[in-house]
């Protein structure tokens, strides 16, 4: 069965909608992001009016307050949360997006409810298909046509519309959403005791298994389950590449752990999103087998990188190499886990499809007459605070990134108090000591 | 051109001169809003039915307060991926309460024959597409028969969590 189409996959319309890699399944979230999500697919799918808009138009929904979706840089973000009365909504953000001209987007709305979730969204669409830029396609998203007026404008705008949008026929019923609802039924659970003690004691006396289960492992929302991310970043490796025999395996493994289903992440790996957590250990094995229990989930190793000019005829420079070249400067597990939580994202031209503006590493390629050179920006973040990064310098040859990168994070472990992020320490101290650290000898003489 | 009209083939009693100099003396004919705010008395004491044709960049708004006295508002679509009109469509339907009849005009392609005809209810757009010679006439009444939309009307999401679709 397949249940991908190729409908407004591309175009100047709404495209597929998306939420987390973890939804309907994280012990973190309010509801499932999921029904929201084809809620909307349904309301925009080959929709007359908002089918040639100014530009393409991308949703995101988050049902966690940790924000795995990246909404802030999406054309319409939408977070889940509970306001004062403690009623389920929505914040809704609008116009972020990366690329050429990044925006983080801004909150149009604080607190929308379930049933008006269509009626704004379509008074988001037709302020944005009137008013949008139709002049210059590189300045027609959303983002740069609300940075323009400015988000009060707006706001302005789309509630002036939406007085007459609220209570008409796009009202949510009920019992429409428990329809669709029901199509993301939970899978059968047994039910099951958390087995934290049982595992604790396997990780005491297994370091490896250990490392693995406290970042690859997340809490599921069910006892005695969990989900479990299979990381594509083992060193040396092609980030997000498996071959189809380790695919055939994986689906295996799927069927016989996990109710056959396997998510991918835009992160670049995969999750097995009900896996017994008495079966954990024996997972593990078989993955450990397989090389796709690399340990270096969410750490500086797990890497999203574009396909680059290796494949890709927009590159201006090679992004694959480069993401070798730090996976292979950085295998000491112990030292991956001591610097922490840490992003790098590698875009090899300016459009950004691995994401460098919200890397807390970002690098980009550029090509500067006919060579490749990689610039860096430090402290981006696409999560609930989302930030885009500053640019460190001009831009590095290749064989000097690894180098680079090592430095950043050697002045990192030195300024962090505690177990600060890389981001929190960056954003506490500035770019200035890292700045000093990669360039220093050169500002310097300059 | 030809003009399709709920599918089929029709013929148009409006002559267009929004881009002629001289309008003619009598008969049925479709101005632009230039034309209509410089001649807005003598257009009105000719006696004959009245159309006014909006650019992508002329919002409804501008005419909202003159409606009444068009029988056809015609929506002119410079690129055929300039999508304002639809917009236009609908709130000279919903918030302007337009009756007459709405005309899709320009560069409409075949394939957006059914966004410009849909008529579920709350998606009424145009009651009228005039064509270029870009595709042969036979197809133009079968495009306008329009496209189904999986997942509403009561069927199941296209994407779900289990279970065919």
């Amino acid at each position: 069965m397949s249940r991908s189409r190729a409908i407004q996959s591309s175009g100047n319309c709404v495209r597929n909608i998306t939420a987390d890699q973890y939804a309907g399944r994280a012990k973190d979230e309010l509801a499932d992001p999921r029904v929201y999500c084809e809620l909307l697919r349904q309301y925009s799918f080959l929709h007359p009016e908002f089918s040639y808009l100014p530009r393409k138009f991308k949703i995101a929904v988050t049902g966690s307050p940790n924000d795995r979706a990246a909404v802030a840089v999406h054309d319409i973000g939408l977070r889940m949360h509970k306001n004062e009365q403690g009623q389920l909504g929505f914040e809704v953000l609008v116009g972020g997006g990366l690329g050429r001209t990044p925006y983080i987007a801004h909150t149009i709305r604080k607190w929308l409810a379930p049933e008006d979730l269509l009626a704004y969204v379509e008074s988001i669409l037709r302020v944005y298909n009137m008013q949008g830029r139709r002049d210059n396609i590189h300045k027609a998203r959303i983002k740069i046509i609300v940075n323009q007026m400015g988000i009060d404008k707006y706001r302005e705008l789309v509630d002036k519309d939406f007085e007459f949008t609220k209570n008409g026929a796009l009202k949510v019923p009920d019992d429409e959403v428990e329809r669709i609802n029901a199509y993301f039924a939970p899978p059968q659970y047994e039910t099951l005791d958390d087995q934290t003690q049982a595992i604790a004691k396997i990780r005491s006396g297994d370091r490896a298994f250990d490392r693995w289960m406290r970042g690859n492992v997340i809490e599921h929302k069910v006892p005695g389950y969990a989900i479990v991310n299979l990381s594509l970043k083992a060193p040396g490796k092609t980030p997000g590449d498996i071959t189809a025999d380790k695919m055939d395996a994986v689906a295996d493994l799927a069927d016989q752990y996990s109710f056959g289903e396997i998510r991918v992440t835009h992160r670049q790996n995969l999750v097995l999103v009900d896996v017994k957590q008495a079966e954990l250990y024996e997972l593990w094995h078989k993955l450990v087998a397989l090389g796709l229990a690399t340990p270096n989930l969410g750490l500086l190793t797990d890497i999203i990188c574009c396909p680059g000019l290796d494949f890709c005829a927009l590159a201006n420079a090679r992004s694959i190499p480069i993401a070798q070249d730090i996976s292979h400067a950085f295998t000491d597990l112990d030292e991956l886990q001591k610097i922490g939580q840490f992003t790098i994202n590698i875009s090899g031209c300016m459009n950004a499809c691995g994401h460098h503006h919200v890397g807390h590493i970002g690098i980009l390629g550029v090509d500067k007459r006919g060579e490749e050179f990689f610039q860096l920006t430090l402290g981006g973040s696409s999560d609930q605070n989302a930030s885009l990064g500053d640019r460190l310098g001009p831009g590095l040859p290749q064989a000097e990134v690894p180098a680079a990168i090592r430095k950043i994070v050697d002045t990192y472990l030195v300024v962090r108090q505690q177990q600060e992020r890389f981001l929190d320490t960056y954003r506490r101290v500035g770019i200035e000591p890292f700045k000093a650290a990669v360039y220093g000898e050169e500002s310097q003489a300059a | 051109m030809a003009l399709v009209k709920n599918g089929e083939l029709a013929a148009s009693s409006f002559i267009d001169v929004s881009g002629a100099e001289a309008i003619p003396a009598a008969g049925p004919v479709i101005v632009s809003l230039d034309q209509w705010k410089a001649h807005r008395d003598e257009l009105l004491k000719r006696g004959a039915e009245l159309g006014i044709r909006l650019h992508s960049d002329q919002p409804p708004e501008l005419v909202a307060a003159d409606l009444p006295h068009f029988a056809v508002v015609a929506l002119e679509f410079p690129k055929f991926r300039d999508g304002r009109a639809y917009s236009y469509a609908r709130l000279l339907r919903e918030r302007y309460g337009f009756k007459g009849e709405l005309r899709a005009v320009g560069d409409v392609l075949i394939e957006q024959c059914s966004s410009c005809c849909a008529r579920a209810s709350t998606r009424s757009t145009c009651s009228r597409v005039r064509i270029r010679s870009r595709h042969s006439r036979p197809q133009w009444p079968i495009s306008a028969s329009g496209i189904s939309r999986p997942g509403m009307a009561g069927r199941p999401p296209s994407i779900c969590g289990s279970g065919e679709r």
